[in-house]
């Protein structure tokens, strides 16, 4: 069966607390390269039939309207899984 | 009065919630997140606690079960509502209340009796206080990071939808060390502190008078009977 990936991100502005204790773990490892991690969400979304553009509309909303909340997230991208 | 106290799966401080109604003189009425209806109450409190386990974000799927439609049209028509700690993330996950709220700022959850200044006394909730009024109840979450957009923060400021501000400690990295708000029209108020908690001499925060005898959270469930019975 075919899957719709959402990905959601913690807004840039916004301190992001697990990311940055992630960072500095990280950088117990390593010369340094790594200075920031910042911390989001994958969706994958199993579908019954086909994927058409009507259904990756509703898909749309939903990812907007309850997968992520607008005043601290973004959508980064939805797209059919390969 | 009859004061709807909804209780989700994973919601922890409903009992207290519906004790403080008892105890503010009102009739506590147990709604669950599954009710089609709202079981004829006259306000609602949302109470604390970790509903769906946080899962997806906090507050964020008690705000789509099935009782928050009916809240969503009765707060719409000017029933009083509550929201308290995971509450008031349900409250702001539904649009009801303005802004956000994420992971406290140094990423551990807190406890604390927590002073806090009223800064707003123009709603069902608060009308019980004296503007500017010092109350200590208690702090309990992990996020309670209140966060908006400078236009939405502006506006809260400027149309004095701030009710209650923290004093002396900012426990999470809330902007404007906001601990709660109101919507325009005064029924929906949030909060992230626990007036349930703050409502009986023996189990509140310590006072100078005595330990665990502060009440100072009584008067939120004593302004919504006094509201309701003027209207």
């Amino acid at each position: 069966m075919p899957k719709v990936i959402v990905e959601v991100m913690p807004k840039e502005v916004l301190l992001d607390p697990a990311g940055k204790a992630t960072a500095r773990a990280l950088q117990r490892f390593g010369d340094g390269e790594i200075t920031d991690v910042r911390i989001g969400k994958r969706f994958e979304i199993t579908i019954d039939g086909e994927v058409t553009p009507k259904l990756l509309e509703h898909i749309n909303e939903v990812a907007k309207d309850v997968l992520s909340n607008d005043v601290i997230e973004d959508v980064i991208s939805i797209r059919v899984a390969d | 009065m009859r004061v709807g106290v909804i209780t989700f799966p994973g919601s922890l401080d409903d009992r207290d919630a519906l004790r403080a109604i008892k105890l503010a003189g009102g009739d506590p009425v147990a709604l669950w997140h599954g009710d089609p209806d709202l079981h004829g109450v006259d306000a609602i409190v949302l109470p604390g606690g970790f509903s769906y386990g946080d899962y997806l974000r906090c507050g964020a799927i008690a705000a789509h079960s099935p009782i928050m439609s009916e809240v969503v049209d009765a707060a719409n028509k000017g029933m009083p509502i509550l929201g308290i700690c995971n509450g008031f993330q349900t409250l702001v996950e539904a649009h009801l209340l303005a802004g956000g709220l994420i992971r406290n700022d140094h990423g551990t959850f807190i406890r604390r009796d927590q002073k806090l200044r009223v800064e707003n006394i123009d709603t069902v909730w608060t009308s019980g206080y004296t503007q500017g009024q010092e109350i200590t109840i208690p702090l309990k979450n992990g996020e309670g990071g209140f966060i908006a957009d400078d236009e939405t923060l502006k506006q809260l400021e400027g149309d004095g939808l701030v009710a209650f501000r923290y004093l002396e400690v900012n426990p999470n990295g809330s902007l404007n060390d906001i601990a709660g708000i109101r919507n325009a029209r005064g029924n929906v108020v949030g909060l992230m502190p626990h007036p349930e908690h703050a409502v009986e001499p023996g189990f509140g925060p310590d006072t100078p008078a005595a330990m665990s005898s502060g009440t100072d959270g009584l008067a939120m469930f004593q302004s919504v009977l006094a509201a309701t019975v003027l209207s």
